[in-house]
């Protein structure tokens, strides 16, 4: 199926891309067809500079279970870092 | 008989007279020949459509397809402007209609052109080719596992997909309507549904669902590849475009 789910937020932070190091702003969430991984459907997402054009853009295309696996790690991370991680 | 054909991209008018990308490809004999408007998919103007648009040539169509992310990205790589596109909202069906409308235009300013235009989309390319082909006058018309010809995107989506079936008394071709029996986008269900709208207006229609088949099974570079459906799929459309574009 092509599902069109898609979730959007506003976020702070750096990252790199062929250009090397750019802001971001933005990341778009969704479960849809790849690009380039080979499963059918994968958990995708953009870190973008939306005023950067649409070339400003850190792509990933993750396995449900990888990216289920990626939010248990961040949360995690998150969480050992204790008060530091709430005012970053 | 001579195969050679070209292609290439060019500028076209498209919706509001917007300059927009189009890959062309026609045969180079001297016609005349049908025109084909493709259709991309929601991963965007990318390799895997343009060489469908090649093949139509090869089989003696003028196909053209349309980059509907042109104005996200005009320099952008497809994948890149496919994500600008989504984070967007995903092409505005009013502007998805006008640059359709300039490239059936476009095929048939062509002097080798017989006067017949069919369409045919994949996926998104699917549903806005069920949308086209009841806003525009076309001679043929194949939708390809279009989701959301039917239902509408869930509320509070950044991508805003309306249903089109509401459209379907001003259907203005037959219509070739090729799914997989496993897709849950358009499910058997949708499907169903869509054949119901067309047969209460009395439209002329095929539909067909393939076995063993689920979303994209067209596409070659995916895994949802299923060669079987693909290649009795290809022979359907064939059929379909030599029966309502020929002379």
């Amino acid at each position: 199926m092509c599902s069109y789910v898609t979730e959007k937020t506003d976020i702070a932070g750096s990252g790199k891309g062929p250009e090397g190091w750019f802001r971001l702003n933005s990341a778009t969430v969704y479960f849809d067809h790849p690009f380039h991984a080979p499963y059918e459907h994968t958990l995708n997402i953009d870190f973008v500079d939306n005023t950067a054009g649409p070339g400003a853009r850190v792509a990933v295309e993750l396995s449900a279970e990888s990216a289920r696996e990626l939010v248990r790690c961040i949360e995690s991370a998150l969480a050992a870092a204790g008060p530091a991680a709430d005012v970053a | 008989m001579y195969d050679g054909i070209m292609a290439e991209t060019i500028k076209i008018a498209g919706h509001g007279g917007d300059e927009i990308a189009a890959y062309f490809a026609r045969p180079l004999g001297p016609g005349p020949y049908p025109g084909v408007v493709v259709i991309h998919h929601m991963p965007g103007w990318d390799e895997a459509t343009k060489e469908i648009a090649r093949r139509f040539a090869t089989h003696g169509y003028s196909a053209i397809c349309p980059n509907l992310f042109y104005r996200e990205g005009p320099d952008a790589s497809p994948d890149d402007a496919a994500a600008a596109s989504r984070a967007a909202g995903g092409a505005p069906d009013e502007r998805v209609v006008g640059d359709v409308d300039g490239s059936r235009r476009f095929l048939l300013s062509l002097v080798n052109a017989n006067g017949k235009v069919g369409v045919i989309g994949y996926c998104s390319g699917g549903r806005q080719t069920y949308l086209s082909a009841c806003r525009l006058p076309f001679d043929a018309a194949v939708d390809c596992y279009g989701a959301f010809v039917v239902g509408s995107s869930p509320e509070g989506f950044p991508v805003k997909m309306e249903a089109v079936v509401g459209l379907t008394g001003d259907l203005s071709c037959p219509l070739l309507g090729l799914f997989g029996a496993e897709d849950q986008a358009p499910s058997p269900e949708h499907v169903a549904e869509i054949e119901a709208a067309l047969k209460e207006h009395g439209k002329t229609y095929e539909f067909h669902s393939y076995e063993g088949a689920g979303h994209g099974f067209f596409a070659t570079d995916r895994t949802m590849y299923r060669p079987e459906a693909a290649t009795d799929g290809w022979q359907r459309i064939w059929t379909w475009f030599d029966r309502y574009l020929a002379s």
